[in-house]
């Protein structure tokens, strides 16, 4: 796997993200397979912010260890990255900005001066283009052509055209012939390698895939890292029919959601920890209904308000646990954009399938990272069944009537002859309840006990329908990692590097976290020597899941609580420690 | 609404039924508790507009008031405290065809539900909600409620409420409620007309309802009441006038207003949101079939 590595850093304000994405879509844009990560703070302006875009021939699964090409908006990038810029690499920088550290930067990397305020100047004496030469300079390094980078500064300016875009067109080629005539472009860089993929983001692809399993409602409060759902709904809203509410709290857009579900449509609702902390009554509440609610909870470093951007894996066991009492629930984990747009597919049909809430565990670092996807990897063709499943006027029709698998047939608001109240007290088969005057009776003990044993059973169904977990790599290697969500693409990542080193080592990851699919984990898992538990947070809370529900416990753990996401170097020396 | 609810497709299938009325379940309050009065005045009013059961959904949350859905024909949603509104938000967004009913305590609205109360009412969505208020937390047996007086005694209050009370009307007033009235389940037929109209109204509805709990609260008694109430509407009250209404909705002591305080008429939340220009929700198209075009903005 050849590879290159392009990191742009300044500060919060300076348009550090988009002159990324500019970036990595050129890469992508030629055919190359990209993985970007965009590492920013919780603040508007001012604080040092960095975006690393990681273009190669196979695919990367992780913004990866070091980069090639740095290009520094400001002292303090080079001061903090260009120990990471691999040997060969360029520092592009403007001299009039600010100079370089007298140490001098690290053996075998050189910097590449590029009059970026000059050349803007040219233009405009305003602020706006003065990254646009070094965005060229940074191009040419990087072995992207011109005219491509050029479609791609032109899109990103969407329809307003005008002076502004050909200004950035003009100053962008000056900085990209400057390069040209002064340095050579980057041994590893690639060339264009067939049709342009798809780019996307873990939350763009929550949202697609979410749009195409069905959804029609989306209610939702701001809060990073989950907030680009509700933007990418909202921005299609129109066009494609669905109904997207910024609700007053958690609170509201949970019920709102589960509402909308009752009354029949597919509905969603998405948060990070401290709003899904608040949604926790209700998703009891959908369980007792028995009402379909698809919940993403996009973790972020907590506890509390804790690093808004910064990632984590730290809610497992909220997720296992929230809400009173017992109720039947799924918890999927996909680790990358691509399996996230099918997460959310098998969501929607599983918590429709069953009537109880799905939720699907999301991260800073899946949801707002960057990655490709092929075109046949995001199918449209997805089943979308009416739900208004039981025939109307359906003679002594029960909402809850005890069956085999638990799963009661649903009527929904509006059909003749099938009203029923859903009630958040226990109840009986007809919906009545038996919270009140008849708790304790004993023919209502009975009834309760049986009504906790249908709800329950659907867990049955669910381990069935759920995704199983994956055992990648040879079975009898030496080492078996074990992880999980989007955890899961550094530790590919640094399996490559091992077996470049001639480590075989393999990996058991779950899509599902639960219900925890049990039997085919022991079976997995019988074969493995060595298992090395990788997740981010203190505790090991997936550990302690796996061995409360299989007996079984790593020998070894990685764990990373520090906000930043596993770089597979981290995850190749611990390995390497205990092979 | 009323027409539409008759009249517009809620689903894709069926005949209409019967309008709604009782259901086989006996409501269980208290002999004698003023929810009696509520819902036989909400029989009133569906029956009055010819409701039919399958396109009527009452809401409501967690209290003894909260237990009417179970009583009525219709479908219903009986969630959990507090949370009435945006249930009922939901259903409506989902298919507004429906018509939508929340009922509940005044510590289900007022108290932990106040948050949902003044955005709803903000958003002018087209549903009613009828508020047993009865001064106290009947359920829970009796302790202080957002709508006790100021000094009322109670389980957790033994030396006085120190708190003012919040006035519904008047936070419905400030909130952009467009129709906004007070009954009284000592007059059942006078609050079936308010509820009627309310559920014809175009917007969000607010009727509370003095309903007293006569297990808990010995202050705000039927009696209290009957001594008190006059009728807005034979007191040359003007229902278009807001600043009449803010006055009587302050009133409070030996004369207590109800009936009609303010209506007015403003495009519902369900008027305004586009999506639904192409008819209920649940019966619109999904998912993403052919519309493969969407993933060029990825490129
Ligand atoms: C989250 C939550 N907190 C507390 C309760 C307990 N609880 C049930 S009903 C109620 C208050 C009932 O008062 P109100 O809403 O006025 O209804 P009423 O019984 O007076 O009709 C409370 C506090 C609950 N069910 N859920
Ligand atoms: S306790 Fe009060 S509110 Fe509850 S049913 Fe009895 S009288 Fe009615
Ligand atoms: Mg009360």
């Amino acid at each position: 796997m050849t590879e290159i590595g392009v990191r742009i850093g300044g500060q919060a304000g300076d348009g550090i993200a988009s002159i990324g994405e500019s970036v990595a879509r050129s890469f992508s844009r030629m055919g190359l397979h990209v993985f970007a990560h965009n590492a920013y703070q919780s603040v508007i302006r001012g604080g040092h912010v960095w975006f690393q875009a990681r273009a190669s021939d196979g695919r990367p699964y992780s913004p990866g260890d070091s980069a090639d090409i740095l290009y520094a908006l400001d002292r303090a990038t080079v001061d903090i990255h260009a120990p990471s810029i691999r040997p060969g690499g360029t520092v592009v920088y403007d001299p009039e900005k600010f100079s370089l550290p007298e140490s001098g930067l690290p053996s075998g990397v050189r910097a590449l001066e590029v009059p970026t305020l000059a050349m803007a100047r040219k233009y405009t004496s305003q602020s706006i283009l003065q990254n646009a030469g070094g965005i060229g300079a940074t191009a040419f390094v990087a072995g992207i052509p011109l005219d491509l980078l050029h479609q791609v500064l032109s899109d990103s300016f969407g329809k307003k055209a005008g002076e502004i875009v050909d200004w950035n067109l003009g100053a962008s080629a000056a900085g990209y012939h400057h390069a040209e005539t002064h340095w050579s472009v980057h041994p590893h860089a690639l060339a264009k390698r067939g049709a342009p993929k798809l780019l996307m983001t873990g939350n763009s692809a929550i949202a697609l895939g979410a749009a195409a399993a069905g959804c029609k409602f989306l209610a939702q409060y701001p809060m990073t890292p989950a907030s680009s759902i509700m933007h990418w709904m909202a921005a299609h809203s129109h066009t494609l029919g669905i109904v997207v509410k910024q609700a007053e709290d958690e609170l509201a857009a949970v019920n709102m959601a589960i509402g909308a579900s009752y009354a029949g449509v597919r509905a969603m609702t998405a948060t990070s920890g401290g709003g899904f902390s608040l949604m926790v009554e209700a998703l009891g509440m959908a369980g007792m209904t028995e009402t379909p609610v698809v919940v993403v909870d996009s973790q972020r470093a907590g506890p509390s308000t804790g690093l808004p951007t910064k990632t984590e894996q730290g809610d497992l066991n909220l997720m296992l646990g929230a809400g009173q009492g017992e109720f039947p629930r799924a918890i999927l984990a996909p680790s990358n954009p691509a399996e996230a747009f099918h997460a959310m597919i098998d969501a929607f049909r599983l918590a429709e399938e069953f009537q109880t809430p799905v939720l699907v565990a999301s991260d800073f670092h899946l949801s707002e990272d960057f990655m490709t996807v092929d075109r046949e990897e995001v199918d449209f063709n997805v089943p979308v069944p009416s739900l208004f499943t039981v025939p109307p006027g359906e003679p002594n029709y029960l909402r809850y009537q005890y069956t085999e698998s638990g799963v009661s047939p649903r009527a929904i608001p509006g059909q003749p002859g099938l009203q029923f109240v859903a009630g958040s007290d226990e109840h009986d088969e007809r919906g009545h309840l038996v919270s009140d005057v008849h708790a304790g009776i004993p023919r209502f003990v009975s009834e309760r006990q049986r009504m906790m044993e249908k709800r329950m059973k659907k867990l049955d169904g669910l381990a069935r329908s759920a995704p199983p977990p994956v055992l990648e790599g040879p079975p009898e290697a030496p080492l078996t990692f074990v992880s999980w969500g989007s955890t899961v693409g550094a530790v590919r990542d640094a399996r490559e590097e091992l077996t470049e080193r001639g480590k075989v080592t393999n990996l058991l990851r779950f899509p599902t976290v639960y219900p925890f699919p049990a039997e085919p984990t022991r079976s997995l898992l019988a074969k493995a020597k060595r298992t090395l538990l990788v997740e981010a947070n203190y505790s090991g809370q997936f550990g302690r899941l796996l061995r409360a529900e299989t007996g079984f416990a790593c020998s070894d753990r990685l764990l990373k609580y520090d906000g930043e996401p596993f770089h597979p170097h981290e995850i190749v020396a611990r390995a390497l420690e205990v092979m | 609404m009323a027409e539409t609810a008759a009249s517009a497709r809620v689903t894709p299938v069926g005949p209409a039924l019967p309008v709604v009325g009782k259901s086989e379940i006996k409501p269980t309050w208290c002999p004698g508790c003023g929810d009696f009065g509520v819902i036989a005045a909400i029989e009133i009013a569906v029956k009055r507009l010819q409701l039919p059961s399958q396109n009527v959904v009452i809401v409501s949350g967690i209290g003894c008031s909260s237990n009417l859905p179970h009583f009525l024909s219709s479908y219903g949603f009986h969630g959990i405290h507090g949370r009435v509104l945006p249930v009922a938000e939901g259903i409506r967004w989902a298919n507004h065809g429906l018509t939508v009913i929340g009922t509940g305590g005044d510590g289900d609205g007022f108290g932990i539900g106040a948050g949902h109360f003044v955005h709803a009412m903000r958003r002018n969505v087209d549903l009613t909600y009828v508020t047993m208020d009865n001064q106290i937390y009947g359920l829970t047996t009796g302790q202080a409620s957002p709508t006790s007086s100021m000094g009322q005694k109670t389980k957790s209050t033994p030396t006085g409420v120190i708190e003012n009370p919040i006035e519904p009307v008047a936070l419905a007033l400030a909130s952009g409620a467009t129709y906004i009235a007070r009954g009284f389940s000592g007059d059942p037929k006078h609050l079936a007309d308010l509820i009627a109209n309310g559920i014809q109204h175009k917007g969000f509805s607010l009727v509370d309802v003095y309903s007293p709990c006569v297990t808990y609260n010995k202050l705000n008694t039927f009696d209290f009441f009957r001594q008190r109430v006059y009728k807005l509407e034979s007191a040359g009250h003007d229902p278009t006038d807001p600043v009449a209404a803010w006055q009587r909705a302050l009133e409070w002591g030996d004369k207590i207003p109800i009936g009609l305080f303010y209506k007015v008429d403003k495009p519902t939340y369900e008027d305004l949101e586009e999506v639904l220009s192409a008819g209920p929700l649940a019966l619109q198209a999904a998912g993403l079939r052919g519309k493969e075009k969407l993933l060029d903005e990825f490129v």
